[in-house]
């Protein structure tokens, strides 16, 4: 009983990283209606601007803050000048554009920074606070990610920004018309998703290591989690990656064991979608003739 | 849907080109032989993979999976039951045709990016299975299996890597007729229609979920037909050649070479075997990153892939040639 | 549809094709690979993709052979090392092998590195008579003089470093109730055969449980738990540097104090148990055969003052740190030293030859003690190592040299 504990909290601890990553993919998508594939190698990059940042002796908040904020241009940056260029490609042209990025961040990062682990700082205690079962960190992760959900929330309900953001991923034409700067919009979504990005990254820096391949692994899980939950659903993104998280220890401590934990994993996933295909909190749509 | 019938001036074109391939092994090392045969095995596979994404609209991020189905089958084969290489490309086409046809029924439940995800997991989990205890007697587990290159028969002079180059040639030219036939007939049009209007289609008549779940199967039969190749070639399988990687760059292939189009696939294929190699000897220090920036300067030069640059480029020089004719003309007169 | 574009494309790859053989066919008198002035040496590392960290090995062959070159290079020539990425996909190894060894026209291939990358062209360098030596991987296959005679691996091998901890195991904890957690590819499963095999008949009652994890996995917290709850005593960690850290930090901060064997691919001190904790690591064994750079046990040995001088001077892109780049500087030093051995006889044959005659040699940075040593029917490198148990600060070595 006690080890299934550990392993439920074990896995809630490893779904809120997945949540975490699964929220910068809820936002993009809420303000462009794609997935970014890079957008785990855009945290990496960012956790590395925040690792060099405390290297180089700043207090742990303020290369936080700064890391946020450089994050949000680093993305404004990369939706002006190369996402722009290929706006009306098919969305299979934006996945290769979406590769390349991926590719070309994770080799630079490795090239500058070399690819041994590194140690990232965690701002939460190191004793326990919660139990014998979930580190003060992993716990910490947890409420950083309910925060960043309340935060979005509030944005998207109570903002105008937010609202003309929802609404330019919605109908970009109408959105036009009504005033919208439609072009921005698509930025400013990529700006706020690498921030969030960045703070998924440096959360889960503490957990798994920094290294130039640490998000490739959470990034299917992200994925996973985001569309289990609902893509256009900050909720149920959170829902999504602690289901996935405590789902695949589950499977690989009591059921099929780790050899094939992520393939059973991800077939129960699957199995969802084709029952539920907009996700567990998803909208339903009607397709318009 | 502009090209798809044949005039006489095309087939001159295509028998130059086909002319052309049956000369390359001669006239290269056995090195190139050995690169260009790969670069046969994925454009037959780039082929399937096109019908099913760029003619249907059904994205597939683990096209890689149905590829190393293909190659164990004919690894298993020579390997294990000691059947000549030729007998296991069709068999492992078959096979991979009923695997595909199977995951089609799932795959018709979900869209857009679902269905990537759904195929991505399937991408993924494929080393995962072959390394599984339960498939160890027949698949080797993690070390894989080493088979034999053939020799070529009938006493012809040519090398082993000629030979196959050959092979390999001969089969992607059935695949290629095979698949033009299917595009330019009614299935083909049937799968445009699907992808670009579902409900219109479903309301002319078109059983949808037939067509789409039989294109999965076809497009998986090419990438089974290509992995067997593609192992022949390598003579060797093992999980690590199969890992999400491999899908992936079969998506930048079909992309880079052009979506919806026959003439891409060769190009795509090209792509994926040579620029990886040209980025190593550009940068030691970051080769992915110079093949990143590769990709991208594909996707803005040529939006619409190579084929539809080259179609671009063609159509202008074709209109130039005949103004200056019709000028040559006037002038004449 | 863009049918009638099909013949462009071909025609384009008939002049790629066209002009990329017109490089590359150089002249050589005897054996390929070799002029008056220059030794052509053909590898693989994965340079690109998800095993990238391996990378930094390749890079410091290159830099080895940079220094030897501005020294002079040896007996007059220059060595030409063409490191290739084969971005740890066996397919590509089989390419770039090809290009090295067809096209390149190398005289060898030394420190390929990776286990399915080189299963991949073991057949076909044999095949082809082509020296593929140094390999540097773990697997016991390497060494198979009888059936692969071009072929010679570089260390210890996994399943043999394994046998150490069974020997150690028998004779100071018969009891042990062992749970293994290894990589789930040929590197972690040749660790756990070499264990059972050294268990002999005990490793049934010994061995109480038994978890694996993938590269993919983002935390092997799990697994973790898993085999504490199994009620082991003592735990057997094969993994990759990453996944060992976590492992360290994991089994220290759930409160499992079991006897922690931890396999000698990630036991660097800088880049393994420094980032999971120095106080987490104590008490932990490991077998070592070279000396860690980040060992300050080390530091004042002339062989390693000599390491550092050459990383500073000539590998300063790279990160000292890293326990990978210890066997670069190694396999290069072997290679320079096997071409003064071949002299002016610089044939492939004679190069296997000279591979085979290798007798108690002590290589820079090896422990002391452990010496290189091959016979015409033992192709293994290095086969022995000494325990080392982990006192906070450095791995305090302890019994005899294990191996022959």
């Amino acid at each position: 009983m006690e080890a299934f504990l550990h392993q439920v909290f074990s896995g809630l601890a490893n779904g809120a990283i997945y949540a975490s990553l699964a929220l910068a993919l809820v936002m993009i998508y809420q303000s462009t209606h794609h997935i970014n594939f890079a957008q785990g190698e855009m945290a990496m990059f960012s956790t590395y601007l925040a690792w060099a940042m405390i290297n180089a002796g700043y207090p742990y908040w303020i290369a936080f803050g700064l890391t946020v904020v450089a994050s949000f241009f680093i993305g404004l940056t990369i939706e002006r000048v190369i996402v722009r260029r290929v706006a009306g490609a098919p969305i299979l042209t934006l996945v290769v554009v979406f590769i390349a990025l991926l590719v070309i961040l994770n080799s630079i990062t490795g090239w500058i920074f070399t690819y041994t682990i590194k140690v990232f700082p965690s701002p939460f205690p190191e004793q326990p606070l919660f139990g014998p079962y979930i580190s003060s960190h992993e716990a910490g992760v947890v409420g950083v990610s309910l925060v960043v959900l309340l935060l979005l929330f509030l944005f998207f309900r109570f903002t105008t920004l937010g609202l003309a953001m929802r609404a330019t991923a919605e109908n970009a034409l109408s959105s036009r018309l009504s005033g919208i700067r439609v072009g921005w919009m698509l930025a400013l979504g990529w700006g706020l998703a690498a921030s969030i990005g960045a703070i998924a990254g440096m959360m889960v820096a503490p957990i798994v290591y920094l290294d130039p391949n640490m998000m490739s692994g959470i990034l299917l899980y992200g994925i996973a989690a985001a569309l289990m939950g609902g893509i256009d659903n900050p909720f149920g993104a959170v829902v999504g990656g602690l289901i996935v998280g405590v789902l695949e220890n589950l499977m690989g401590a009591y059921v099929v064991g780790t050899e094939l934990k992520l393939t059973v994993a991800l077939m129960l996933i699957i199995g969802v979608l084709i029952f539920k295909p907009t996700g567990l909190f998803g909208r339903h749509f009607v397709t318009r003739v | 849907m502009d090209g798809m019938h044949v005039n006489k001036t095309r087939l001159i074109v295509i028998g130059i080109a086909v002319l052309v391939a049956f000369l390359l092994p001669f006239v290269v090392g056995s090195y190139r032989v050995f690169q260009f045969n790969l670069v046969l095995v994925y454009a037959i596979v780039l082929l399937g993979l096109n019908m099913l994404t760029g003619y249907n609209g059904q994205i597939s991020l683990g096209h890689g999976a149905f590829y190393a189905i293909g190659a164990y089958v004919a690894a298993i084969m020579m390997d294990k039951l000691g059947v000549p290489y030729w007998a296991t490309v069709p068999a492992a086409g078959l096979v991979c045709f009923v695997a595909g046809f199977l995951f089609g029924f799932p795959a018709l439940r979900l869209h857009g990016h679902y269905l990537a995800l759904a195929t991505f997991a399937l991408g993924i989990s494929m080393p995962q299975i072959l390394k599984y205890k339960g498939l160890e007697h027949w698949t080797g587990g993690v070390q894989g299996i080493v088979i034999l290159k053939p020799q070529a028969p009938f006493g012809l002079n040519v090398s082993q890597d000629q030979w196959l180059y050959l092979f390999s040639l001969f089969v992607a030219l059935f695949m290629f007729w095979l698949a033009w036939n299917i595009l330019r007939g009614r299935i083909g049009r049937a799968m445009v229609a699907i992808r670009d209007h579902p409900i219109a289609a479903e309301a002319m008549g078109i059983n949808v979920a037939a067509v789409k779940t039989l294109t999965f199967g076809v497009s998986a039969l090419y990438a089974g037909v290509g992995g067997a190749l593609g192992a022949i070639v390598v003579q060797f399988v093992a999980p690590d050649s199969f890992v999400a990687l491999v899908s992936i760059s079969f998506l930048i292939g079909i992309v880079i070479g052009g979506l919806a189009s026959i003439s891409g696939v060769i190009y795509g294929a090209i792509f994926i075997q040579f620029v990886p190699n040209i980025a190593d000897e550009i940068s030691k220090a970051a080769p992915w990153a110079v093949y990143g920036l590769f990709l991208l300067a594909f996707v803005f030069l040529a939006p619409k892939g190579v084929a539809g640059l080259v179609q671009l480029l063609w159509g202008k020089a074709e209109a130039s040639w005949k103004r200056t004719r019709a000028q040559k003309t006037t002038l004449q007169s | 549809m863009a049918f009638k574009n099909m013949y462009a494309a071909l025609v384009i790859a008939g002049f790629v094709g066209a002009l990329l053989t017109g490089c590359g066919e150089q002249q050589s008198t005897g054996d390929p690979g070799v002029t008056d002035t220059e030794i052509k040496i053909g590898n693989t590392n994965p340079y690109s993709g998800p095993a990238s960290a391996y990378g930094t090995i390749g890079r410091a062959h290159t830099a080895y052979f940079d220094m030897i070159n501005e020294q002079g290079g040896v007996n007059g020539r220059k060595i030409n090392f063409i490191s290739l990425d084969d971005g740890y996909s066996p397919p590509r190894t089989v390419e770039q092998i090809r290009k090295l060894v067809e096209e390149e026209q190398v005289l060898f291939l030394a420190g390929t590195l990776g286990t399915p990358t080189n299963t991949a062209i073991h057949k076909y360098v044999n095949a082809q008579q082509v020296p593929h030596i140094f390999v540097n991987t773990g697997a016991s296959k390497w060494d198979n003089p009888q059936n692969f005679p071009w072929t010679m691996g570089f260390n210890l091998s996994y399943p043999n470093e394994a046998k150490i901890y069974a020997m150690y195991l028998l004779e100071n904890k018969p009891d042990a109730k062992i749970a293994i957690l290894y990589q789930n590819d040929d590197y972690g499963k040749d660790y756990v055969h070499g264990l059972k095999d050294g268990l002999g008949d005990k490793a049934e009652s010994m061995i109480v449980a038994e978890t694996s994890y993938e590269v993919t996995d983002p935390t092997v917290d799990s697994q973790i738990v898993s085999l504490q709850a199994s009620g082991a005593d003592t735990f057997f960690n094969v993994t990759t540097p990453k996944f060992a850290a976590q492992a360290i930090r994991k089994v220290y901060d759930i409160g499992w104090r079991p006897l922690h064997i931890l396999n000698n691919v990630s036991s660097s001190v800088g880049s393994v148990l420094k980032p999971a904790g120095l106080e987490k690591s104590v008490d932990i064994i490991t077998a070592v055969y070279w000396k860690d750079p980040t060992d300050p046990q080390w530091a004042d040995s002339p062989d390693m003052k000599e390491y550092k001088a050459w990383f500073e001077k000539y590998y300063s892109e790279g990160n000292i740190e890293d326990g990978f780049n210890v066997p670069g500087y190694v396999i290069a030093w072997g290679v320079a030293e096997l071409l003064k051995e071949c002299g002016d006889d610089l044939t492939r044959a004679n190069v296997m030859k000279q591979m085979a005659l290798i007798k108690d040699v002590e290589a820079p940075l090896m422990l002391p003690g452990i010496k290189w040593n091959t016979s015409a029917d033992d192709f293994a490198l290095i086969e022995s190592g000494q325990l080392a148990r982990f006192d906070g600060e450095q791995w305090v070595l302890f019994g005899d040299i294990i191996g022959n």
